[in-house]
């Protein structure tokens, strides 16, 4: 067994846990903390049905997004369906047998052209964080940074077009730390340096404003139903309030 | 006090999103509160001496208790989409006035006590000490947003940059550095019962007076009761409607409906303020406090509804607040909702013609409709989606000819703020509240260039306070600003039958 997948692979295991644990307990404490009063933003829905469809269109069309920044929409929206597709194509890599839908060609083709869609995604958005004065005054070092991490992730990937790598030792690789039973990883350099910053994205993701992700199903302006009259909303804290 | 000068905005066509100016508007703050209001409200009275401990001590208190306070300060993705959404940020060009820049304010704090990467890595996420300097940051600019929620409602996450204004005044107050103008007035209804410290005599003298002139204007005996045992309605209305123009035309129109309705209602002296400042600090506490007010005036008097008056902040608090901190309101009759705005009332009534108009009363004016931020995005009225757009339309169309609606980016749900809510209306932040009038001034000159609108009606107290500023500030003229329910009472038709 190889150094680097000795390394890699110990990294694998050690970047998943973070992931997982550090978004589950977030998870966790975001539901624990009460909203302790009814705040939902108009048009706000009466029904939990209602709730369902607006989360929905929120995550899927990034609707408020829409109607506040056109550009912002534009680019976030590309980059966020591409990365969607370009998970899709990557399945194959940790499905034995290969989900029947996952080796279709179209999505396949979808997943390998999102890496462009992905990158003017991207590209869009830093150019927006340099050139638009309001958005370069809130920028800390760190949101630049995720924009250049992601836009690596992005490159290298795309780049093993042209420096490829042995794929199927690569999905004996993944499958090897998914059932206990290594296998070596190909070193080949571009595919090290895109599964380094995969692994770096894992690792920071927890601690991150990438929590945006679970954070906006928690949002109390936009998860609450607006049934503030028909029954009372009290959490445990303020009903103490009443002894 | 006169307003100070200042270089005064200009009035454009369209509202444009200003270059940024950087710390332009960090010399304004309100009056800090003295000792004892402070005290009043269980508050220290100065700084207390370990306060940077005290300080984050509450905001992990804060972060235990306010879901929204720890998912907003987490989720932000610094995206950009609120930059241009303040009205403070379009009137002053001060960045720390848009949104996310008031919020990072807050958040850079939190960062660096509260997480990870803040603790080891401050400079790469923007994380910082908790000084002096920054406490002043946030006493200034965090009484520069008026909880309007307008960003909020463009936010892809919903950041509701009211939530962290509410928890940034509430960590103050609990270190001692409170805002005058909110914890006097608060001090007050604890006290006498209405934020204008107007006792119960001086209350019903006023209110007889108030008979009097409806009587010599209509020749009608239209009652305005206090502490009316056993009435079915209980009205809360803010104390502003007692007296001052234009608020007074409201409750005029408010007490010709009840009266032609044949509804039988009082006002109570124990309750005799709808507007609740405890939301504006962000406390629970006092806010529940001024709201068990409404409670007990209405046991005590044994009513069977409780209806608000014009008042937006008061309607969010009444809306959407009142049955969680006073409730449940099971001994008042389950046929109407608990509680109910006079809007909703006055409606009803049209739509059973109970209610019938001579609208040409009103044609003297050409009529617009300010939606105040806290009826528009923080409530709603009639239990229908977008109620509180509609039901006040609805009203002013049934009893004027003439209505038109400003463009519809600055009206309903992204309606903007008058420039003045948010326990911001005193004078001592007079800059600021005429600079972020701005975009609600652009938005009228519009129509009153091309629709010829020459009167201005909104149902909240503060909004008509500010706007009777505003107005005379930006060359229009002071008393275009109107009641709703002032429309409803000059076009009622009213039965002579009782004199
Ligand atoms: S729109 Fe929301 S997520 Fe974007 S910068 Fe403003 S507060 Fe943050
Ligand atoms: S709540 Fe209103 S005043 Fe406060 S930051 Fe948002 S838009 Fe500005």
């Amino acid at each position: 067994m190889s150094l680097v997948t000795i390394i890699y692979g110990s990294l694998f295991y050690f970047a998943t846990l973070i992931l997982f644990i550090g978004l589950a307990y977030r998870v966790y404490e975001y539901a624990s903390i009460p909203a302790p009063l009814k705040i939902p933003t108009p048009p706000a829905p009466k029904t939990k049905k209602g709730v369902a469809v607006r989360l929905f269109r929120e995550v899927v069309l990034f609707e408020s997004l829409f109607h506040s920044a056109k550009w912002t929409w534009l680019f976030g929206w590309l980059f966020h369906f591409a990365l969607l597709l370009a998970f899709f194509r990557h399945l194959r890599y940790v499905t034995d047998p290969v989900w029947f839908w996952v080796s279709w060609e179209i999505v396949q083709a979808a997943g390998h052209y999102a890496a462009y869609m992905m990158l003017i995604g991207l590209f869009g958005l830093f150019a927006r964080r340099v050139f638009v004065d309001r958005v370069r005054h809130i920028s800390a070092p760190s949101d630049y940074l995720i924009l250049v991490l992601i836009i690596g992730i992005a490159l290298s990937g795309l780049l093993m077009k042209w420096f490829p790598t042995d794929i199927f030792a690569l999905k004996q690789f993944f499958l090897g730390l998914i059932y206990f039973n290594w296998s070596e990883l190909p070193s080949d350099f571009m595919l090290l340096i895109h599964l380094g910053l995969v692994l770096l994205l894992m690792i920071i993701f927890p601690y991150s404003k990438l929590l945006h992700a679970p954070g906006l199903f928690f949002s109390p302006t936009r998860n609450q139903t607006d049934t503030a009259r028909d029954s009372r909303h009290i959490a445990d804290w303020a009903r103490k309030l009443e002894s | 006090m006169a307003v100070k000068e200042f270089e005064k905005p200009e009035l454009k066509e369209f509202t444009e999103v200003p270059k940024l100016e950087n710390e332009a508007t960090s010399h304004l703050a309100p009056f800090k509160s003295k000792e004892e209001f402070q005290s009043t409200l269980g508050y220290p009275g100065e700084l207390v001496d370990n306060w940077e401990d005290a300080a984050l001590d509450k905001m992990g208190d804060l972060l235990k208790k306010y879901r929204s306070l720890r998912v907003y300060l987490d989720s932000c993705i610094q995206c950009g989409a609120c930059t241009d959404k303040c009205h403070y940020y379009l009137g002053t060009k001060d960045p720390s006035n848009m949104p996310v820049g008031r919020q990072n304010l807050l958040r850079s704090v939190y960062r660096r006590y509260f997480t990870l990467p803040g603790k080891y890595f401050p400079k790469l996420v923007g994380a910082i000490d908790l000084t002096k300097e920054v406490l002043d940051e946030w006493y200034s600019y965090y009484h520069q947003c008026s909880q309007c929620r307008r960003c909020a409602v463009f936010c892809p996450m919903g950041i509701d940059t009211a939530e962290i204004s509410m928890a940034a005044r509430e960590i103050m107050d609990s270190i001692g550095v409170g805002q005058k103008y909110c914890n006097e007035i608060i001090g007050k209804v604890h006290k006498i019962g209405n934020n204008l410290g107007l006792p119960e005599p001086a209350l019903a003298d006023t209110l007889e007076g108030l008979e009097e002139d409806v009587v010599d204007e209509t020749e009608i005996d239209v009652k305005y009761p206090l502490d009316q045992k056993d009435s079915d309605v209980l009205l809360v209305t803010p104390s502003a409607d007692f007296f001052a123009e234009p608020h007074v035309d409201g409750l005029i129109g408010y007490g010709k409906v009840f009266h032609q309705a044949g509804i039988s209602w009082t006002l109570s002296s124990h309750a005799s303020e709808a507007a609740n400042f405890g939301m504006f600090i962000g406390s629970y506490a006092n806010m529940r406090k001024l709201a068990l007010r409404i409670r007990e005036a209405a046991l005590d008097l044994n009513v069977k509804r409780i209806v608000f008056g014009e008042c937006g902040h008061a309607w969010r608090v009444a809306y959407s607040f009142l049955n969680t901190l006073a409730g449940p309101f099971d001994f008042l009759d389950p046929k109407y909702p608990v509680p109910q705005h006079i809007c909703e009332v006055t409606y009803d009534l049209i739509q059973k013609k109970v209610l019938e108009f001579d609208k040409s009363a009103n044609d003297d004016m050409v009529i617009t409709y300010h939606d105040s931020c806290n009826v528009a995005r923080a409530s709603n009225m009639g239990d229908i989606i977008g109620g509180q757009f509609s039901i006040p339309r609805d009203i002013i169309k049934a009893t004027s000819n003439h209505f038109y609606d400003m463009e519809e980016s600055t009206i309903k749900e992204k309606t903007f703020c008058c420039g003045g809510g948010g326990g911001l209306l005193t004078d001592d932040l007079m800059e600021l509240r005429m600079k972020g009038a701005l975009p609600r001034m652009e938005a009228l000159k519009r129509v009153v260039d091309d629709y010829g609108v020459t009167h201005m009606a909104a149902i909240c107290a503060i909004c008509k306070s500010q706007f009777s500023k505003a107005l005379g500030y930006y060359g229009f003229e002071m008393d275009r600003i109107i009641s709703l329910h002032q429309l409803v009472g000059n076009a009622l038709i009213m039965n002579k039958k009782e004199l």
